[in-house]
């Protein structure tokens, strides 16, 4: 007997070494697998943010800007229509010569212009529709400056090249040191980039119009898709008889949660505008489209969590004389909420980062204007960086960039949201 | 389940039928049972059970039982795991109905009136027969809520004074005032096991039952709980008719009255606690109660 113990003791022993080796290079894969995925988000983060970065800051010219009645074409009591009307480029183009008076060829000229981005004479327009009593007199401004000028400032374009083959030509190097030795130039943070909408020149698009379109759309999907979500779940889950209809129900939820989204797309744009004929690029359809495809997310997870409400506390409510929806909403629904919210969270995060779907919907539209209400023309932040990162100018490619560290905060955003809703919501027994 | 049949199949073969070990179905030996042996009707029934049988799904769990439950008295089942105990108790306020499979035939009486008549309310019928379960199951609330949750919800209380006053009586009832009283704000799940069961009882209380139907609730606590659960259920005793549920047979002993001996869903033998502890009539009970099985 003791022979045969002894042989036991040494086999496992043997064994033993191994076990302890094998435990040892499964802990070893797990750290290397976690190192790996941090490595690759530390990458990707800093990427965005070198790229991005730029974007947040923006040059200005200070120019000394005369609003003559003449070049702005308009007469000694002008109403606001007119103002709007007015050649504000003019006095722009004027105030630029007066400080380079050398420059007379047309091309300079052109070349000259180009240092003062398109968008400097709406900020003319706002501050003279502000105050009209500006016309006639020289005021001093801070005009953003042309793509260009953007791009060469922050070592985009490689001034050793030989000029013809960059955008920046040597007289324009020339006359920015000019300014510059004058104190003209300065960088400032890009408020232009949170304050508008889309625009076709770099310098003046912002992301204020992408990002309330998300928002608006967000709220749609929200509003639409958690309580028709939660009550789906909640019928299936404490009230459904289990039978054939149900296991069918069931099974179509799942695989609605694996259909490509661009499906929903179609859908929506079958249904919704071609049928129900509702306004095309509009959030209201964006809504209806992605909470389509929220709800199988929301419904799986809200199932899972009422699931995880120990019975014991169903019996309790219900020995007590509690009626089935009064064991529902008092005691069930308040003890799934934190996995409800979690699942709700993760279905608008999806939501969130969805384009396909929209592209459908015409969501993929450029527009300018930051939409106020939920059928506004609007496009979303995901859209956005798809059509931005499609735009050749160096300028779109830090915004880009932005737009998505923009997109990345909206979501962390909502994550920091769904972490302190757990906490609050959550429940020990 | 399946084991408690095989378990109770061979049992069953060792003490009546020596000759077929393998081939007796569940009806078969429950057949061989014979009657029930003893008084299954008292004179002042509370409650009243007439050929009761019940199914889940196509197995029977409970085979024709007739069986009264007194006023002012405790009653306590006992049995092997297995034998419907649980099952019959759950019948007695409805607690089956949540289970779709469950199908309950024969007769149920409350006060003489059929419990599982279509025109019986079981949201009213729970707040007449209070349960209280075998693990301590309080609301992950405060132990003030968890009182008045029964009072709230059948609007026993006209203001919050009234509320108040009927919170603090049913915890006095149930001996645990003294314990919680300068902490009723905090979570009732903060409880000691022992605390936490007799909060559920408060808890069942309050709503002024007729019937408290216990389901082992002494089987998670140590014996010092234990000892203050019987003290309470032996008061509880002159307001409320009882029906407990336990596996301890010294516990059936100290706190009731009358005592049923279950065995594969048929009452063998039910009768004054003292007579069937000291002079149990049937074979299974004598096993039973003297540990040669169970």
């Amino acid at each position: 007997m003791s022979t045969e113990e002894r042989t036991i003791t040494q086999v496992v022993e043997a064994s033993i070494k191994r076990r302890y080796a094998r435990e040892k290079r499964f802990r070893l894969y797990g750290l290397i697998a976690i190192l790996a995925s941090l490595s690759f988000l530390a990458m990707l983060i800093t990427t965005i943010t070198y790229r991005g970065l730029p974007a947040f800051t923006q040059t200005f010219i200070k120019l000394d800007v005369t609003l003559d009645q003449q070049t702005l074409g308009v007469n000694d009591q002008p109403d606001i229509a007119e103002l709007r009307k007015a050649n504000y480029s003019g006095t722009i183009k004027n105030s630029l010569l007066t400080l380079f008076p050398d420059v007379k060829k047309r091309n300079d000229k052109k070349a000259l212009y180009k240092l003062v981005s398109k968008g400097g004479q709406y900020e003319l327009q706002r501050l003279v529709i502000e105050d009209p009593e500006l016309v006639g007199d020289t005021i001093s401004v801070w005009l953003p400056v042309g793509d260009d000028v953007n791009s060469y400032l922050k070592g985009s374009i490689d001034a050793s090249l030989p000029e013809k083959k960059r955008r920046f030509k040597d007289n324009q190097i020339e006359w920015l040191k000019t300014l510059e030795s004058n104190d003209q130039i300065a960088q400032r943070f890009n408020k232009t980039f949170f304050e508008r909408g889309d625009s076709r020149e770099p310098e003046m698009a912002g992301i204020k119009g992408a990002l309330f379109g998300s928002v608006l759309t967000l709220m749609v999907t929200l509003i639409l898709s958690f309580p028709i979500a939660v009550a789906a779940a909640v019928y299936l889950e404490e009230f459904a008889p289990k039978n054939r209809w149900t296991d069918l129900i069931e099974v179509n939820i799942n695989n609605l949660a694996a259909v490509p989204s661009i499906v929903f797309g179609l859908l929506g744009l079958a249904v919704f505008i071609n049928f129900f004929h509702l306004p095309r690029s509009a959030p209201v359809v964006g809504g209806l489209v992605l909470s389509l495809m929220t709800l199988p997310t929301i419904i799986i997870s809200s199932r899972a969590a009422l699931k995880s409400v120990p019975p014991s506390i169903r019996d309790a409510a219900l020995g007590l004389g509690a009626s089935r929806l009064q064991v529902v909403f008092h005691h069930v629904l308040p003890l799934a909420m934190p996995g409800i919210l979690t699942g709700t969270i993760i279905g608008m995060a999806q939501a969130l980062g969805e384009t396909a779907p929209l592209l459908m919907i015409g969501m993929v539209a450029f527009i300018v204007d930051v939409p106020t209400a939920v059928t506004d023309p609007a496009t979303v932040l995901p859209v956005q960086i798809f059509q931005w990162a499609d735009l050749p100018e160096k300028g779109f490619v830090e915004k880009t960039s932005a737009a998505i560290m923009v997109l990345l905060g909206f979501l962390v955003m909502m994550n920091a949201l769904a972490v302190y809703l757990r906490k609050k919501f959550e429940r020990k027994w | 389940m399946n084991n408690t049949v095989t378990d109770t199949d061979q049992i069953a073969s060792i003490n009546i039928d020596q000759d077929k070990p393998h081939e007796q179905t569940v009806e078969e030996i429950v057949a061989s049972l014979g009657d029930t042996v003893g008084e299954t009707r008292v004179d002042n029934p509370k409650m009243s059970c007439t050929g009761v049988d019940v199914f889940y799904a196509d197995k029977q769990a409970i085979f024709g039982v007739d069986l009264d439950i007194g006023e002012n008295e405790v009653i306590s089942m006992i049995g092997p795991s297995g034998c419907g105990k649980s099952t019959l108790l759950r019948c007695l306020n409805r607690m089956n109905d949540t289970i779709p499979i469950c199908k309950v035939t024969g007769k149920l009486t409350l006060d003489g009136d059929d419990i599982y008549d279509k025109k019986t309310d079981p949201v009213l019928l729970r707040a007449r027969v209070g349960m209280v379960f075998q693990k301590p199951n309080p609301f992950p609330k405060s132990i003030y809520e968890n009182v008045a949750y029964g009072p709230r919800l059948h609007g026993l209380s006209r203001n919050k004074a009234d509320l108040d006053d009927i919170v603090v009586t049913s915890l006095k009832k149930a001996s645990i005032f003294d314990e919680v009283k300068d902490r009723l704000d905090q979570p009732g799940t903060g409880l000691s096991g022992g605390q936490q069961q007799r909060l559920c009882i408060a808890r069942t209380i309050a709503c002024s039952p007729e019937v408290i139907l216990m389901d082992e609730p002494c089987s998670a606590l140590d014996p010092i709980a234990t000892a203050k659960i019987e003290e309470l259920i032996d008061e509880l005793r002159e307001n409320y008719s009882i029906a407990i549920v336990t596996h301890s047979m010294q516990q059936a002993a100290r706190v009731s009255q009358r005592t049923a001996y279950f065995h594969l869903g048929k009452l063998v033998e039910v009768g004054k606690t003292d007579d069937i502890f000291t002079n149990p009539r049937h074979e299974l009970t004598e096993n039973y109660i003297t540990g040669r099985f169970g």
